[in-house]
């Protein structure tokens, strides 16, 4: 355990936690959008940054990428923390002006409007579906294209991506909800493609797509007939 | 193709830490990136398509889409831009018909811009088909583009 210190409060947290997570532990907010418990630290959106203090210098830094140290002193509040935090959402809000996660953050920042013209993409390159569809499901079907200006999440040269299983993790862990998916008569919609669903034996429901569960029995070595029941008839 | 790429993978013993030389020779190969390598290079390396598409897509070296038979590049560095790069670059967008980043219509001209080839000294700098052309002029262009076989018609006679 190391002792440091958050908003003025002395806090311990266990060695190679971040500040994010040694912060929650405190029950001391700090606004986020990319980091999640289930991945890998990442760092992309910069709104959980914090300022930290150490032998007379401050530095801001992610908090969700920052890991907590013996002494370290941390200010979660500082008025440069909100400045950075504030240019933050407003970038974000010219990229997405309508999503409430983002209007919520923006409205307990005293952010009315962003001074950056829109330029709307939805997408706010958190990269957790990316990230939740390679260290999560395992199968990487989709992944960032370009860079810069241009960078965002698509599909390997736009087309119907071949590793997909249509599992819907990255729709489900999407922060601002613009994977689109769509579930019609026994076929699910993700990324532009259609995968067919099973339908139970039994009760004739449909219950998950047909290549997640081929993923599922590859994966643990399981009987074919394993999945053609849903988990009420099982 | 499929045989081609092989052979450039166990060049570099299947590891995956080559990925980007691979690529670059694959480009050599093909005078491009096409798809039908791409997905066997994720086959043979074990890297899921998504990735090598995200490193093939981030590096402006890479494309997707043939390139010409001859690739002009022009410096827009600083040092090259203050020399009158963007001059240059209009100059030949109007020979070439094309932007930056295009390849022309009878794939005989890929053109593109860059910063900093790191030859700083001897700008505006042209590059035509990996070679370094210095203090280069509209004219001395024109003269370059002919001897690639473009016709250019200009109001001097030299
Ligand atoms: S949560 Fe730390 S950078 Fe996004
Ligand atoms: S700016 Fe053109 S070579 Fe450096």
């Amino acid at each position: 355990m190391v002792t440091l210190t958050m908003d003025g409060r002395k806090i311990e947290a266990p060695e190679g936690a971040t500040l994010l997570k040694a912060a929650n532990s405190a029950n001391i907010e700090i606004p986020q959008l990319c980091s999640n418990e289930e991945l890998e630290h990442y760092g992309a959106c910069r709104l959980c940054v914090v300022e930290i203090t150490h032998k007379n210098r401050t530095r801001i830094v992610a908090s969700c990428i920052y890991e907590v140290a013996e002494g370290l002193e941390v200010n979660t509040r500082s008025e440069r923390v909100l400045n950075v935090r504030k240019l933050v959402i407003e970038l974000l809000l010219a990229r997405n002006p309508r999503h409430p996660s983002l209007l919520k953050i923006a409205e307990d920042l005293g952010v009315k409007k962003s001074r950056f013209e829109a330029e709307i993409k939805g997408c706010i390159l958190c990269g957790q579906c990316i990230r939740t569809c390679r260290e999560v499901v395992g199968v990487s079907a989709i992944g960032y294209e370009g860079r810069g200006i241009n960078k965002r999440v698509a599909t390997p040269f736009e087309e119907s991506p071949p590793d997909c299983i249509a599992c819907g993790s990255c729709h489900f862990v999407c922060p601002v909800d613009v994977i689109p998916m769509k579930e019609k008569d026994g076929v699910r919609n993700i990324w532009k493609t259609d995968f067919p669903l099973q339908k139970c034996e039994s009760c004739g429901r449909y219950f998950a797509p047909v290549k997640q569960l081929e993923y599922f029995r590859e994966q643990y070595n399981l009987p074919p007939e394993q999945f053609s029941k849903c988990t009420h008839c099982r | 193709m499929e045989d081609k790429v092989r052979e450039i993978i166990s060049k570099y013993d299947s590891d995956k830490a080559f990925l980007v030389p691979i690529l670059q020779d694959v480009q050599k190969e093909f005078n491009h990136l096409p798809h039908k390598a791409l997905h066997r290079v994720s086959v043979f390396l074990d890297v899921p398509i998504s990735r090598i598409y995200e490193v093939a897509t981030f590096y402006k070296a890479f494309s997707l889409t043939p390139r010409g038979d001859h690739q002009l590049t022009v410096c827009i560095g600083t040092a090259c831009h203050v020399r009158g790069a963007q001059n240059l670059t209009d100059h030949i967008e109007r020979i070439l018909g094309i932007k930056p980043g295009e390849t022309s219509g009878d794939l005989k001209f890929s053109f593109d811009t860059v910063n900093c080839v790191g030859a700083c000294a001897l700008g505006p700098i042209l590059e035509a088909d990996g070679d370094y052309h210095g203090k280069m002029t509209i004219s001395k262009s024109n003269k370059l583009l002919k001897k690639l076989g473009k016709k250019v018609v200009t109001d001097e006679e030299d």
